[in-house]
């Protein structure tokens, strides 16, 4: 597998503190990487980062093998998908919510719902397309949000803590789809999660963030045989699976 | 009670004979007004929308003004108006002081801060990952702009009402850049002043009602467009 995207030397401040120091990181096509810690680890940063959407005290990032330049910020973005914790959907009909990357990226009116229909297939909720975005449930609108991702059909997805609102069943399920979707479309994904469901079905490899830093990375196994800090601990005891 | 049911009857006689003259100032309120809210809304949303998006230093102080702004006396900016379109003034050359072009200067002036002032406020009422979303979305800053705009229409409608509430209604600056000319720059506002002046209350009562119904039927229609895109 080649790397798809390498950061190096990223450091992140935020409100006069230091939220990201990143000496180095990165992703292989087709890999699923979760990205692990407490509230305030680091771990929306890492992804905020990652995707250019937060000033950077210094480092670089590269797509491809090509450094993304401050010019190029935009056209590296299209390249990429992100989901946040919230849906954030648009105040339009889901199928125009889903259609909306393709739009941004030129795609006509006709072509860009058509492909919308079909993510919004994948994600099991095509029925919703004509409905009001602003009237969906949680588990609902976070399936379109994700579909929304996909529709532009990203080389790298990143998602931060998705299903956190969500109650316990919807979590699971939309975790199984999810994980089923991104082996089959082979989409290179990091997902910052501090819960076990998440980890559980969609990762390759397990990264802990502590005070802005990558404390430990392997593959969950690794990571879960010796955990480096209480929180891994806990972690663990709340995976059994793994 | 008979006065105010005097001026209703007058009022409704005025309408209902289309009556020229009341016809003329009527149609110069609505053409003045709805020129100076189009204005307002050109500068004011894409001010207001910068204001609530860029961070740079005084940026605080620019917007406490606009929310100072909001409450512009119109006399005020009568006043200063005047003085700027005042044969030696800064803006003499335009030579449009006591024209309908000088009422929209003004009511541009009036209006402008008011719509600026909410456009800040709903952009910044938006959920806050919101603008990340959209540019993660691959969307340029222009993009990103127009989506945020499009986002916050509905409290924008909010903007074009109060807006056009605020000149529609004013007389202060309309008197003073506009002079009450009789058949050139009267409006309902002057017109009602100089009749309540003259004591023809009855005929002052009329204007004011119809005024007041031009006021709500422009108001009622963005409230039915507003009402009718809203989430339920």
């Amino acid at each position: 597998m080649s790397i798809i995207l390498q950061a190096e030397n990223i450091r992140i401040r935020r409100g006069g503190v230091r939220v990201l120091d990143l000496p180095r990181f990165s992703i292989a096509t087709n890999e699923k990487v979760a990205v692990v810690g407490p509230n305030g680890a680091g771990k929306s940063s890492l992804l905020l980062g990652l995707a250019c959407l937060l000033q950077r005290e210094s480092g670089t990032i590269s797509f491809r093998g090509e450094p993304v330049s401050a010019r190029g910020e935009t056209a590296y973005r299209r390249k990429i998908a992100m989901v946040f914790q919230e849906p954030l959907l648009f105040d339009t009909t889901v199928l125009d919510n889903v259609a909306e990357g393709l739009r941004i990226r030129g795609t006509g009116r006709s072509e860009a719902r058509d492909i919308a229909r079909n993510s919004l297939e994948l994600f099991k909720v095509g029925q919703l397309a004509g409905r009001s975005a602003h009237k969906l449930s949680g588990g609902e609108a976070q399936r379109v949000s994700l579909a929304r991702a996909f529709a532009v059909k990203p080389e790298l997805l990143l998602m931060d803590e998705p299903f956190s609102s969500l109650d316990l069943p919807t979590r699971i399920v939309l975790a199984e789809d999810l994980g089923r979707i991104l082996h089959e479309s082979g989409t290179a994904a990091i997902i910052a999660t501090h819960d076990r469901i998440e980890a559980l079905h969609i990762v390759d490899r397990l990264v802990v963030m502590d005070s802005g830093k990558i404390i430990q990375e392997g593959s969950p196994k690794e990571v879960m045989a010796q955990p480096a800090n209480a929180f891994i601990a806990a972690f663990r005891r709340t995976t059994g699976a793994i | 009670m008979e006065l105010i049911l005097d001026g209703f009857l007058q009022a409704l006689r005025l309408v209902a004979s289309l009556d020229a003259e009341v016809m003329t100032v009527t149609l110069l309120s609505l053409k003045v007004s709805c020129s100076a809210t189009l204005a307002s809304l050109l500068f004011g949303i894409p001010t207001g929308t910068l204001l609530a998006l860029a961070h740079f230093p005084g940026r605080r102080l620019v917007v406490s003004l606009i929310n100072t702004g909001m409450g512009l006396p119109p006399v005020v900016v009568g006043l200063f108006v005047t003085i700027f379109l005042w044969r030696n003034g800064p803006l003499g050359f335009l030579e449009i002081l006591y024209t309908p072009s000088a009422m929209v200067l003004a009511q541009t002036v009036i209006a402008t801060p008011i719509v600026a002032g909410i456009t800040i406020a709903s952009i910044q009422n938006l959920p806050a990952n919101l603008k990340l979303q959209v540019l993660a979305l691959g969307a340029t800053r222009t993009q990103m702009v127009r989506i945020l705009v499009r986002e916050a229409r509905l409290p924008l409608l909010a903007a074009v009402m109060a807006g056009f509430g605020g000149v529609i209604s004013e007389v202060g600056a309309s008197i003073m850049v506009g002079g009450n000319i009789k058949g050139q720059t009267r409006v309902l506002t002057t017109a009602t002043v100089m009749e309540s002046g003259k004591g023809n209350f009855d005929v002052a009562i009329a204007l004011s009602l119809i005024l007041l119904l031009l006021s709500f039927g422009v108001n009622f229609l963005l409230t039915v467009i507003q009402q009718r895109e809203r989430p339920r």
